[in-house]
This record gives structure tokens, C-alpha cells and sequence, in this order.
């Protein structure tokens, strides 16, 4: 599914003392089955932007269309393309609230209007994509997991529907280090099984650096910058006048060019950094 | 979404004379003010009053759309109080509508109710308009602390609506958030029959009292790392002290009052 964003401008308690423009003019598209990273600080507009890719916030000015189809109209069209737009949201698993793992991932399907067999089956497939086992953990009380296994539940609650777009909003927000990367391995795996279009909300430069292959950059509510990973990372001066770091690799490949050693520089992930100290110290 | 548009004990931020009284005047002023509005029996009493609180709105410069939206949710409540006095007052008949009829008494007290209503609404939400949450309990404790020797735990009760207000918008957030959450999995909180929307409410309400209990247990393990021990012998960063301008709104005030019921006496 193809979702362009057209000159979207939202403002928070307009014509009043705490007015914040949450986002102004902001235009960009997401190809089918690319992973664009959306980074920025907190405050940016990254939150409220993703709001509106599947109808929850109506933009006061411009649009978003996903394969062409404005996803605010009251229209059956449109209606059947938000249901394609998979969104998780920040500490995903406050949302749980059902008495067994298997109803709460059922509960997405099921407002679909699916029926109870298929709710099952889709509900045992996310499990299972999400890393759980879903005979052990189908009967047992969401409130009972650990926080990463709630979190997985969650998420799961959300590929029971089925999306063709999953947006992640700071997945690993709040894990340590472990559940982190857990998580970033089950996106990639998803991904590849499901054939997704993802975007992934992050301030964390070697997430998305490591999984994105377009990467959005938002300051104050504008777009600031966009392009592939290594373009972005390829300009230090200006993520730098944005308060923003460069991967970890690449700061670490740019120190030594730095000291003059023959390396590459647009290095993004710990793997590639690996590979070229070891071509070239090696 | 219209969760975010409840305005119950909304500040309006500002520098005026008004948001510069104590706590304990802008209290107490409210309160004679309220209760003037039940004394007055003539119009003439309400412009007094309207005037009073005219000026003291301009002075406030907190906008009127503020106050109106204020005034939103009781709407339902003053038009039907105006219908029922408007049908149900016995007295010479004006206009007869198949079994109703309006009379002119009718019509004299349903005005005069709404203009209680409105004003009594006016004021009170003048009175959170203008004093921040926290510097109001802070001045309701002062004002009841002299029943301290009675048993009142007037410390412990502002501390109970000092925490109940500042929760308000967090909840509010918390309840926006939920809702947005589950909207995205497919739920539906606005249509079908009272039956099925209640039961819509299950996947919000549930998450909703999980977080309070957590934020309340979060909150009572921070108070205690702190050593809050409770109102004894706690000291404060921000003394409360009556000023020239407190003089001067108990002047106003006291002139209104007598304006009031010498209102009272003439006409009534």
C-alpha cells in the first residue's frame, strides 16, 4: 500500500493560550513494502503525524491518501483502507484488558466482524509471529506477563488484523537492552514474513540506521529532512545543529577517518563497522 | 475527540489584579458572591450582580469564550428548568399551546431562574479560571485549618483535592490514549443501543482503572520516599499574606454586598 501525506498542518487548541502547531505542511510518501524510519525528539510532531496515517486525528489542512484513497472520508473505501493500517502505540500494552491472551488478540478480528474460528487462527498466527508459544500462553491473563511478553501481545493484537502497514511507535521504549533487540529481530521478522510496509517511530539513531530504508527527520512539527540512511547519515553537521547523534558505527568509522585511516564512513550498522575495520586493520 | 474539550477546573493563565489575590479573598468573594445571587429577588438585583461580574471579568482578561464553554455542559440543565417553571407557574395565562399554556408569571420566574443559573455558573468558573488548582486547595486549607481543633483534617482533605485535580488532566490523557489505541484495533464507542455501548466501554475502562491503580501506587511510594508524613508541622515554600489589593477587593466586595440587600430591602 502506497500512503502519500500532502501538505499537513495540525494545530492543538487552535485560538487559544496553549496553541501548539503540532505540524506544518508536512508531504512525503511511503513506497509499498519499504521501512521508512521517522526520528526526531520528542515534542516534534512524530506522534501526532502518525495519528493521522489512519484516520484518528483529521488534518486541519492537506490530506493523506493511502492508494489514493482519502483515509478521513466516511466512504466503505476508505473505511476498508484504514483497516489496513496496522498502528501500535507507545507502551502498547496499557491497552490489554481482556481475560485471556487469546481474546485480546481476538479483539481486532473480531470487531472486523470475523468469525470466531478465523479470530482463533488469526490469533495463533501472530502469537507465533511475535515469538510466543501460543499454546502456552492462550488461556493464561495478559496481566500476568512480564513486560516484554505483554508487549508482544499487544503488538500481536494488532497482525491479527491483518495489516498491510504496520506503524510502530517506540516499540522498544522502556526494555532493556535484551527485550530491545528481541523486538528489532521480531520486526525484521515480520516484515519478511508478512511482506509489510513499516514505519518504525524512533529516537534511536542505530535502530533505524540498522532496519530503515528511508528515513524521515522532523524538528518542531516540519519535515526537516528525508532521503535514504546513508544520505542522512552522510550530513553530521546538520543532524548535529538538530541535537541529533549519528549511529553509533558510523561516529565510530568517522573518528577513524578522521585519525586517517583508509576506512569507509558510510557505515550504518555494528556488522558492516566489523567487516571494514577487519578489510582494512585486519 | 471532546474528552479534550472538559474544561472543569481549567486555569486560565494571567497577570491580572485578579489572579493576584490571595487565594483565601478570590474564596471567600466567590462565595459571597454565590450567595448574593439567592438573596436577590428583582432584576434590578441580577444587573447589579452582572454588573459586578462584568467588570470583574474585563479586569480578569480571561476571554468570555472561556466562561461560555463553561457553560456548555449545563445547558441541558437550564433549558429545562426553563420549560418547567415556563409551563408549570399557575397565573394569568399569555399564550395557550393545546393543553400548556404560559403565563406570565411563568415566564418572569424562568428567566429569573436561567439568569441565577448562568451567573451562578459565571462566577464559580471565574473563580478556577483564575487561581491555579494547587494555590486554591492551598487557600481552602488555610481558610479551614481554624477547625483543625474539631477533628476536621483540613490538610489531609486538600491534599486529597490538590491530587484529585492535578490527576484530572492525566487521566483525561490516559482515557484519549486508550481510546485511540482500541479505535485502532476496530473498537466502536459511538454507535449502537445504550446496551452495546456500555459494553463497548469494557476495553476502555479496564486499562483505565489498571493505570489509575498504578499511577496512585507510583504516587504513594514517591509521597513516602519523601517523608510526607501528612499536615504536622509542615512548613510551606509559598506564604499566603493578604495584601493592599485584598483591602481593596474587601472594600468592593462589602459595597456589592450592602448593594445587594439594600436591593433586597427596597424592592422586595
Amino acid at each position: 500500500m502506497r500512503i502519500e501525506v500532502r501538505d499537513l498542518t495540525h494545530i492543538y487548541s487552535e485560538g487559544m493560550p496553549f496553541e501548539t502547531v503540532a505540524l506544518r505542511n508536512v508531504s512525503f510518501t511511503m513506497e509499498p513494502g519499504s521501512f521508512v524510519g521517522l526520528i526526531g525528539h520528542t515534542g516534534s510532531g512524530k506522534s501526532t503525524l502518525i495519528q493521522h496515517l489512519n484516520g484518528l486525528l483529521k488534518p486541519m489542512e492537506g490530506k493523506v491518501l493511502a492508494d489514493g484513497v482519502d483515509v478521513t472520508e466516511k466512504s466503505e473505501a476508505s473505511r476498508s483502507v484504514r483497516r489496513k493500517i496496522g498502528l501500535v502505540f507507545q507502551y502498547p500494552e496499557y491497552q490489554l484488558f481482556e481475560e485471556t491472551v487469546l481474546k485480546d488478540v481476538c479483539f481486532g478480528p473480531r470487531n472486523l466482524g470475523m468469525s470466531q474460528e478465523v479470530c482463533e487462527d488469526r490469533a495463533f498466527h501472530a502469537l507465533r509471529l511475535v515469538g510466543l508459544d501460543a499454546e502456552d500462553v492462550k488461556d493464561r491473563s495478559p496481566f500476568g506477563l512480564s513486560g516484554g511478553e505483554k508487549r508482544r501481545v499487544a503488538i500481536a493484537g494488532v497482525l491479527a488484523m491483518d495489516p498491510e502497514v504496520l506503524i510502530l511507535d517506540e516499540p522498544t521504549a522502556g526494555l532493556d537492552p535484551k527485550g530491545h533487540n528481541d523486538i528489532l529481530d521480531m520486526i525484521q521478522k515480520i516484515r519478511q514474513a508478512r511482506d509489510l510496509t513499516i514505519l518504525l517511530v524512533s529516537h534511536n539513531m542505530d535502530d533505524v540506521a540498522r532496519l530503515a530504508d528511508y528515513v524521515l527527520v522532523m524538528e518542531n512539527g516540519a519535515l526537516v529532512m528525508e532521503g535514504p540512511p546513508q544520505w542522512i547519515y552522510a550530513q553530521e553537521e546538520k543532524l548535529q545543529q538538530l541535537g541529533l547523534s549519528l549511529p553509533s558505527a558510523t561516529a565510530l568509522m568517522r573518528l577513524l577517518a578522521r585519525q586517517g585511516h583508509p576506512v569507509r564512513t558510510d557505515i550504518l550498522s555494528a556488522a558492516e563497522a566489523e567487516e571494514e575495520i577487519l578489510r582494512v586493520f585486519g | 475527540m471532546a474528552i479534550k474539550d472538559i474544561t472543569l477546573g481549567q486555569y486560565f493563565p494571567g497577570e491580572s489584579r485578579i489572579h493576584r489575590l490571595d487565594p483565601r479573598t478570590k474564596i471567600i468573594g466567590t462565595f459571597v458572591f454565590l450567595i448574593s445571587l439567592f438573596l436577590v429577588d428583582h432584576f434590578l438585583g441580577f444587573a447589579l450582580a452582572g454588573l459586578f461580574l462584568l467588570v470583574l471579568i474585563l479586569v480578569s482578561g480571561v476571554p468570555f469564550r472561556f466562561l461560555f464553554r463553561g457553560l456548555k455542559p449545563i445547558l441541558f440543565l437550564i433549558v429545562f428548568t426553563m420549560l418547567i417553571n415556563l409551563f408549570m407557574t399557575s397565573g394569568t395565562a399569555l399564550v395557550a399551546l393545546g393543553p400548556l399554556t404560559i403565563t406570565e408569571e411563568g415566564l418572569y420566574r424562568a428567566s429569573f431562574m436561567a439568569l441565577r443559573l448562568v451567573l451562578l455558573i459565571f462566577g464559580s468558573s471565574l473563580l478556577t479560571l483564575v487561581t491555579k488548582p494547587i494555590t486554591l486547595t492551598d487557600g481552602m486549607e488555610r481558610l479551614m485549618s481554624p477547625f483543625n481543633r474539631l477533628g476536621l483534617p483540613s490538610h489531609e482533605l486538600a491534599m486529597m483535592m490538590t491530587i484529585a485535580l492535578r490527576f484530572i488532566p492525566t487521566l483525561l490523557d490516559e482515557t484519549d490514549k486508550i481510546m485511540k489505541a482500541q479505535t485502532a484495533r476496530g473498537a466502536d464507542f459511538e454507535s449502537g443501543n445504550l446496551f452495546r455501548r456500555a459494553k463497548g466501554l469494557i476495553p476502555l475502562l479496564v486499562p483505565l482503572f489498571v493505570s489509575a491503580f498504578r499511577i496512585a501506587a507510583d504516587l504513594a511510594m514517591a509521597m513516602e520516599a519523601r517523608c510526607y508524613r501528612g499536615g504536622q508541622g509542615r512548613t510551606r515554600m509559598n506564604r499566603m499574606a493578604f495584601g493592599k489589593g485584598d483591602a481593596l477587593a474587601a472594600l468592593i466586595l462589602a459595597l456589592y454586598a450592602a448593594g445587594i440587600l439594600y436591593l433586597r430591602g427596597r424592592l422586595g
